[in-house]
Protein backbone atom coordinates (compact mmCIF):
# COMPACT_ATOMS: atom_id res chain seq x y z
CA UNK A 1 0.00 0.00 0.00
CA UNK A 2 1.14 3.50 -0.73
CA UNK A 3 2.11 5.46 2.30
CA UNK A 4 -0.52 7.09 4.42
CA UNK A 5 1.12 10.44 3.83
CA UNK A 6 0.60 10.01 0.10
CA UNK A 7 -3.02 9.05 0.60
CA UNK A 8 -3.60 12.13 2.72
CA UNK A 9 -2.05 14.43 0.11
CA UNK A 10 -3.98 12.77 -2.67
CA UNK A 11 -7.19 13.13 -0.69
CA UNK A 12 -6.60 16.80 -0.01
CA UNK A 13 -5.71 17.59 -3.60
CA UNK A 14 -8.72 15.72 -5.01
CA UNK A 15 -11.12 17.16 -2.48
CA UNK A 16 -10.30 20.78 -1.75
CA UNK A 17 -11.52 21.97 1.63
CA UNK A 18 -11.08 18.62 3.28
CA UNK A 19 -8.45 18.60 5.96
CA UNK A 20 -7.27 15.43 7.58
CA UNK A 21 -4.75 14.77 10.31
CA UNK A 22 -2.39 11.87 10.56
CA UNK A 23 -2.20 10.48 14.03
CA UNK A 24 -0.44 7.28 15.09
CA UNK A 25 -0.98 5.68 11.72
CA UNK A 26 -4.62 6.70 11.54
CA UNK A 27 -6.40 9.19 9.39
CA UNK A 28 -8.47 11.59 11.46
CA UNK A 29 -11.23 13.21 9.45
CA UNK A 30 -13.70 15.89 10.42
CA UNK A 31 -17.22 14.54 10.77
CA UNK A 32 -18.57 17.12 8.31
CA UNK A 33 -16.33 15.77 5.54
CA UNK A 34 -16.57 12.11 6.42
CA UNK A 35 -19.36 11.00 4.11
CA UNK A 36 -17.77 12.65 1.07
CA UNK A 37 -14.37 11.22 1.98
CA UNK A 38 -15.90 7.77 2.38
CA UNK A 39 -17.44 7.96 -1.07
CA UNK A 40 -14.11 9.06 -2.48
CA UNK A 41 -12.18 6.27 -0.76
CA UNK A 42 -14.56 3.68 -2.13
CA UNK A 43 -14.83 4.99 -5.69
CA UNK A 44 -11.28 6.22 -6.25
CA UNK A 45 -9.63 3.86 -8.76
CA UNK A 46 -6.34 4.39 -6.98
CA UNK A 47 -7.52 2.93 -3.68
CA UNK A 48 -11.00 1.47 -4.13
CA UNK A 49 -11.58 0.62 -0.49
CA UNK A 50 -14.45 -1.77 -1.16
CA UNK A 51 -14.52 -3.55 2.17
CA UNK A 52 -15.33 -2.01 5.55
CA UNK A 53 -14.32 -4.61 8.11
CA UNK A 54 -15.19 -2.89 11.34
CA UNK A 55 -16.90 0.10 12.85
CA UNK A 56 -16.38 0.64 16.52
CA UNK A 57 -16.77 3.40 19.02
CA UNK A 58 -14.53 4.78 21.74
CA UNK A 59 -15.50 6.94 24.69
CA UNK A 60 -12.96 9.56 25.74
CA UNK A 61 -13.41 12.11 28.55
CA UNK A 62 -13.90 14.94 26.06
CA UNK A 63 -15.18 13.25 22.92
CA UNK A 64 -16.68 10.24 21.24
CA UNK A 65 -14.83 8.61 18.42
CA UNK A 66 -15.81 6.17 15.69
CA UNK A 67 -13.03 4.02 14.28
CA UNK A 68 -13.32 2.45 10.83
CA UNK A 69 -11.07 -0.18 9.29
CA UNK A 70 -11.03 -0.25 5.52
CA UNK A 71 -9.55 -2.76 3.13
CA UNK A 72 -9.43 -3.05 -0.61
CA UNK A 73 -10.01 -6.57 -1.78
CA UNK A 74 -9.38 -5.47 -5.36
CA UNK A 75 -6.05 -3.70 -4.74
CA UNK A 76 -5.07 -5.98 -1.87
CA UNK A 77 -4.35 -3.04 0.41
CA UNK A 78 -5.35 -2.31 3.94
CA UNK A 79 -6.13 -1.82 6.63
CA UNK A 80 -6.68 1.89 6.56
CA UNK A 81 -7.78 3.16 9.95
CA UNK A 82 -10.04 6.19 9.89
CA UNK A 83 -11.12 8.02 13.00
CA UNK A 84 -14.01 10.44 13.16
CA UNK A 85 -14.59 12.50 16.27
CA UNK A 86 -17.66 14.08 17.72
CA UNK A 87 -18.77 15.64 20.98
CA UNK A 88 -20.09 13.61 23.91
CA UNK A 89 -23.42 15.42 24.26
CA UNK A 90 -25.06 15.17 20.89
CA UNK A 91 -22.61 12.75 19.34
CA UNK A 92 -23.57 12.96 15.67
CA UNK A 93 -21.53 11.35 12.89
CA UNK A 94 -22.79 10.84 9.33
CA UNK A 95 -23.60 7.22 8.62
CA UNK A 96 -21.60 5.39 5.97
CA UNK A 97 -24.21 2.65 5.57
CA UNK A 98 -25.18 4.05 2.13
CA UNK A 99 -21.54 3.59 1.10
CA UNK A 100 -20.69 0.27 2.75
CA UNK A 101 -23.70 -1.87 3.65
CA UNK A 102 -21.62 -3.74 6.25
CA UNK A 103 -21.66 -0.64 8.45
CA UNK A 104 -25.34 -1.03 9.26
CA UNK A 105 -25.26 -3.39 12.23
CA UNK A 106 -21.96 -2.14 13.60
CA UNK A 107 -23.20 1.43 13.59
CA UNK A 108 -26.28 0.23 15.42
CA UNK A 109 -24.03 -1.41 18.00
CA UNK A 110 -21.97 1.76 18.48
CA UNK A 111 -25.20 3.69 18.83
CA UNK A 112 -26.61 1.23 21.34
CA UNK A 113 -23.58 0.94 23.59
CA UNK A 114 -21.97 4.37 23.26
CA UNK A 115 -24.71 6.67 22.03
CA UNK A 116 -23.12 7.82 18.77
CA UNK A 117 -25.96 9.02 16.55
CA UNK A 118 -25.24 8.10 12.96
CA UNK A 119 -27.24 10.56 10.89
CA UNK A 120 -28.62 9.10 7.70
CA UNK A 121 -28.62 5.54 9.02
CA UNK A 122 -31.63 3.71 7.52
CA UNK A 123 -32.63 1.90 10.72
CA UNK A 124 -30.92 3.26 13.82
CA UNK A 125 -32.36 1.13 16.60
CA UNK A 126 -30.80 -0.57 19.60
CA UNK A 127 -29.29 -3.89 18.64
CA UNK A 128 -28.18 -5.52 21.92
CA UNK A 129 -30.08 -3.81 24.71
CA UNK A 130 -33.86 -3.71 24.69
CA UNK A 131 -35.98 -0.80 23.52
CA UNK A 132 -36.66 1.38 26.52
CA UNK A 133 -33.24 0.98 28.04
CA UNK A 134 -32.36 4.52 28.99
CA UNK A 135 -28.56 4.52 28.93
CA UNK A 136 -25.56 3.70 26.81
CA UNK A 137 -23.80 1.11 28.96
CA UNK A 138 -20.26 1.28 27.57
CA UNK A 139 -19.92 4.97 28.38
CA UNK A 140 -17.52 5.54 31.24
CA UNK A 141 -20.08 7.49 33.25
CA UNK A 142 -22.73 4.76 33.06
CA UNK A 143 -23.71 3.39 36.45
CA UNK A 144 -25.12 -0.14 36.46
CA UNK A 145 -28.12 -0.89 38.64
CA UNK A 146 -27.11 -1.86 42.14
CA UNK A 147 -28.79 -5.02 43.33
CA UNK B 1 -30.87 -29.73 50.38
CA UNK B 2 -31.36 -33.45 50.24
CA UNK B 3 -33.67 -35.09 52.68
CA UNK B 4 -33.19 -38.72 53.71
CA UNK B 5 -35.37 -41.27 52.10
CA UNK B 6 -38.52 -41.36 54.21
CA UNK B 7 -39.49 -44.90 53.45
CA UNK B 8 -42.16 -46.28 55.78
CA UNK B 9 -40.99 -49.85 55.37
CA UNK B 10 -38.55 -51.22 57.92
CA UNK B 11 -35.31 -51.87 55.96
CA UNK B 12 -34.56 -55.04 57.93
CA UNK B 13 -37.98 -56.48 57.19
CA UNK B 14 -37.58 -55.49 53.59
CA UNK B 15 -34.28 -57.35 53.17
CA UNK B 16 -35.58 -60.39 55.06
CA UNK B 17 -38.59 -60.60 52.80
CA UNK B 18 -36.47 -60.08 49.73
CA UNK B 19 -34.37 -63.13 50.65
CA UNK B 20 -37.56 -65.16 50.50
CA UNK B 21 -38.45 -63.74 47.13
CA UNK B 22 -41.06 -61.24 48.31
CA UNK B 23 -40.70 -57.64 47.29
CA UNK B 24 -42.14 -55.14 49.72
CA UNK B 25 -42.58 -51.51 48.86
CA UNK B 26 -44.91 -48.58 49.36
CA UNK B 27 -46.86 -46.68 46.78
CA UNK B 28 -44.76 -43.66 47.66
CA UNK B 29 -41.49 -45.47 47.02
CA UNK B 30 -42.72 -46.99 43.80
CA UNK B 31 -44.08 -43.69 42.60
CA UNK B 32 -40.88 -41.82 43.41
CA UNK B 33 -38.80 -44.57 41.83
CA UNK B 34 -40.71 -44.03 38.63
CA UNK B 35 -40.43 -40.27 38.81
CA UNK B 36 -36.74 -40.14 39.56
CA UNK B 37 -35.94 -42.69 36.89
CA UNK B 38 -37.55 -40.68 34.12
CA UNK B 39 -36.60 -37.08 34.67
CA UNK B 40 -36.97 -35.54 31.26
CA UNK B 41 -34.94 -32.38 30.87
CA UNK B 42 -35.86 -29.42 28.75
CA UNK B 43 -33.64 -29.17 25.71
CA UNK B 44 -32.37 -25.73 26.42
CA UNK B 45 -28.86 -24.32 26.47
CA UNK B 46 -27.67 -20.74 26.76
CA UNK B 47 -23.88 -20.73 26.61
CA UNK B 48 -20.78 -22.86 26.98
CA UNK B 49 -22.30 -24.97 29.80
CA UNK B 50 -24.70 -26.28 27.17
CA UNK B 51 -21.73 -27.89 25.42
CA UNK B 52 -20.95 -29.81 28.60
CA UNK B 53 -24.63 -30.71 28.90
CA UNK B 54 -24.51 -32.08 25.35
CA UNK B 55 -21.37 -34.02 26.25
CA UNK B 56 -23.21 -35.45 29.26
CA UNK B 57 -25.97 -36.64 26.96
CA UNK B 58 -23.53 -38.30 24.56
CA UNK B 59 -22.15 -41.81 24.72
CA UNK B 60 -19.14 -41.33 26.99
CA UNK B 61 -21.07 -39.94 29.97
CA UNK B 62 -24.54 -41.00 28.90
CA UNK B 63 -27.07 -39.26 31.12
CA UNK B 64 -29.61 -41.79 29.83
CA UNK B 65 -28.21 -44.29 32.34
CA UNK B 66 -30.03 -42.23 34.96
CA UNK B 67 -33.23 -41.95 32.97
CA UNK B 68 -32.72 -38.32 32.10
CA UNK B 69 -31.62 -38.70 28.52
CA UNK B 70 -34.82 -37.74 26.76
CA UNK B 71 -34.35 -34.05 26.14
CA UNK B 72 -37.71 -32.58 25.28
CA UNK B 73 -38.05 -29.70 22.85
CA UNK B 74 -41.22 -28.46 24.55
CA UNK B 75 -41.58 -27.27 28.15
CA UNK B 76 -44.99 -29.00 28.31
CA UNK B 77 -43.26 -32.38 28.23
CA UNK B 78 -40.32 -31.60 30.51
CA UNK B 79 -39.77 -32.23 34.21
CA UNK B 80 -36.41 -30.60 34.67
CA UNK B 81 -34.98 -27.35 33.48
CA UNK B 82 -31.18 -27.32 33.32
CA UNK B 83 -30.28 -23.63 33.09
CA UNK B 84 -27.01 -24.25 31.28
CA UNK B 85 -25.21 -20.97 30.73
CA UNK B 86 -25.19 -17.23 31.16
CA UNK B 87 -28.66 -15.78 31.59
CA UNK B 88 -28.61 -12.29 30.13
CA UNK B 89 -31.16 -9.78 31.29
CA UNK B 90 -32.66 -9.89 27.83
CA UNK B 91 -33.09 -13.68 28.07
CA UNK B 92 -34.33 -13.88 31.68
CA UNK B 93 -38.05 -13.27 30.94
CA UNK B 94 -38.04 -16.11 28.43
CA UNK B 95 -36.37 -18.46 30.94
CA UNK B 96 -39.00 -17.67 33.57
CA UNK B 97 -41.75 -18.08 30.99
CA UNK B 98 -40.43 -21.49 29.98
CA UNK B 99 -40.33 -22.56 33.61
CA UNK B 100 -43.91 -21.37 34.07
CA UNK B 101 -44.98 -23.46 31.09
CA UNK B 102 -43.60 -26.70 32.53
CA UNK B 103 -46.17 -28.93 34.22
CA UNK B 104 -45.89 -29.79 37.90
CA UNK B 105 -43.90 -31.40 39.42
CA UNK B 106 -40.97 -29.49 37.97
CA UNK B 107 -37.38 -29.08 39.01
CA UNK B 108 -34.54 -26.77 38.18
CA UNK B 109 -30.77 -27.22 38.12
CA UNK B 110 -28.65 -24.12 37.64
CA UNK B 111 -25.57 -25.30 35.84
CA UNK B 112 -22.41 -23.24 36.12
CA UNK B 113 -21.28 -20.07 37.85
CA UNK B 114 -23.16 -17.74 35.50
CA UNK B 115 -26.63 -19.05 36.11
CA UNK B 116 -25.97 -19.30 39.87
CA UNK B 117 -24.72 -15.76 40.42
CA UNK B 118 -23.73 -14.15 37.15
CA UNK B 119 -20.25 -15.64 37.49
CA UNK B 120 -17.47 -13.65 35.81
CA UNK B 121 -20.08 -11.32 34.33
CA UNK B 122 -21.67 -10.45 37.68
CA UNK B 123 -20.58 -6.80 37.58
CA UNK B 124 -21.63 -6.31 33.99
CA UNK B 125 -24.64 -4.35 32.86
CA UNK B 126 -26.27 -7.13 30.88
CA UNK B 127 -26.15 -10.37 32.90
CA UNK B 128 -28.69 -11.53 35.43
CA UNK B 129 -27.05 -12.16 38.80
CA UNK B 130 -28.46 -15.63 39.26
CA UNK B 131 -31.63 -17.25 37.91
CA UNK B 132 -32.64 -18.05 41.52
CA UNK B 133 -33.81 -14.43 41.71
CA UNK B 134 -36.91 -15.39 39.74
CA UNK B 135 -37.48 -19.14 39.99
CA UNK B 136 -36.89 -21.69 42.77
CA UNK B 137 -33.77 -23.76 42.20
CA UNK B 138 -33.35 -27.32 43.45
CA UNK B 139 -29.68 -27.94 42.71
CA UNK B 140 -26.96 -25.32 42.34
CA UNK B 141 -24.15 -26.82 40.31
CA UNK B 142 -20.92 -24.77 40.49
CA UNK B 143 -18.17 -24.87 37.88
CA UNK B 144 -17.10 -22.90 34.85
CA UNK B 145 -18.33 -24.95 33.16
CA UNK B 146 -18.99 -28.01 35.36
CA UNK B 147 -17.66 -31.24 33.98
CA UNK B 148 -20.16 -33.86 32.77
CA UNK B 149 -19.49 -35.87 35.93
CA UNK B 150 -20.58 -32.84 37.94
CA UNK B 151 -23.85 -32.62 36.02
CA UNK B 152 -24.44 -36.32 36.66
CA UNK B 153 -23.72 -35.67 40.34
CA UNK B 154 -26.23 -32.83 40.31
CA UNK B 155 -28.79 -35.09 38.71
CA UNK B 156 -28.20 -37.79 41.34
CA UNK B 157 -28.67 -35.17 44.05
CA UNK B 158 -31.94 -34.18 42.43
CA UNK B 159 -32.98 -37.84 42.34
CA UNK B 160 -32.26 -38.08 46.06
CA UNK B 161 -34.49 -35.07 46.60
CA UNK B 162 -37.28 -36.65 44.54
CA UNK B 163 -36.89 -39.86 46.54
CA UNK B 164 -37.39 -37.93 49.76
CA UNK B 165 -40.66 -36.35 48.71
CA UNK B 166 -43.91 -37.72 50.11
CA UNK B 167 -46.67 -37.70 47.53
CA UNK B 168 -49.48 -36.96 50.00
CA UNK B 169 -47.70 -33.86 51.19
CA UNK B 170 -46.21 -32.52 48.00
CA UNK B 171 -47.46 -29.09 47.14
CA UNK B 172 -48.39 -29.86 43.54
CA UNK B 173 -51.16 -32.23 44.67
CA UNK B 174 -52.66 -29.74 47.09
CA UNK B 175 -55.91 -28.14 46.07
CA UNK B 176 -55.80 -24.82 44.35
CA UNK B 177 -52.08 -24.75 43.81
CA UNK B 178 -51.15 -22.39 41.05
CA UNK B 179 -47.44 -21.83 40.91
CA UNK B 180 -46.86 -19.02 38.49
CA UNK B 181 -43.69 -17.01 38.78
CA UNK B 182 -44.02 -13.42 37.63
CA UNK B 183 -42.11 -12.74 34.45
CA UNK B 184 -39.78 -9.76 34.88
CA UNK B 185 -40.12 -6.83 32.55
CA UNK B 186 -37.56 -4.64 30.85
CA UNK B 187 -37.01 -1.42 32.75
CA UNK B 188 -34.93 1.67 32.00
CA UNK B 189 -31.84 0.25 33.72
CA UNK B 190 -32.36 -3.47 34.25
CA UNK B 191 -35.22 -5.80 34.97
CA UNK B 192 -38.30 -4.89 36.97
CA UNK B 193 -38.55 -6.21 39.63
CA UNK B 194 -34.85 -6.97 40.28
CA UNK B 195 -35.89 -10.19 42.03
CA UNK B 196 -38.97 -12.11 43.08
CA UNK B 197 -39.26 -11.68 46.87
CA UNK B 198 -41.15 -14.99 47.14
CA UNK B 199 -38.15 -17.02 46.07
CA UNK B 200 -35.16 -14.80 46.75
CA UNK B 201 -33.93 -12.71 49.67
CA UNK B 202 -31.01 -10.43 48.86
CA UNK B 203 -27.97 -10.56 51.08
CA UNK B 204 -29.02 -13.85 52.61
CA UNK B 205 -26.26 -16.40 52.82
CA UNK B 206 -27.59 -19.68 51.63
CA UNK B 207 -26.44 -22.94 53.15
CA UNK B 208 -24.54 -25.03 50.67
CA UNK B 209 -24.61 -28.72 51.43
CA UNK B 210 -21.97 -30.94 49.97
CA UNK B 211 -21.54 -34.65 49.76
Amino acid sequence: MKSLEELKQNLESKMPGVTSVLEEGCLVISKNDWLEVAKFLKSSPLYSFDYLSSVTGVDYPDRLEAVYHLYSIEKKIGPLTVKVRTDRQKGEIPSVTPVWRSAEFQEREAFDLLGIHFTGHPDLRRILMWEGFAFHPLRKDYVAEND
Amino acid sequence: MTTPNTSQVDPNLKSEMQKKGIFVTTINDLYNWGRRSSVWPLQFGLACCAIEMIATACARYDIDRFGAGLFRPSPRQADLMIVAGTVTKKMAPQVVRLYNQMPEPKYCITMGACSISGGPFKNGYNVLKGIDRYIPVDVHLPGCPPRPEALLHGLIKLQEKIDGQVIEKTEWYQKGLKREFPVPEFGPNGLIPPYNPDVFTPGQSRLITTG
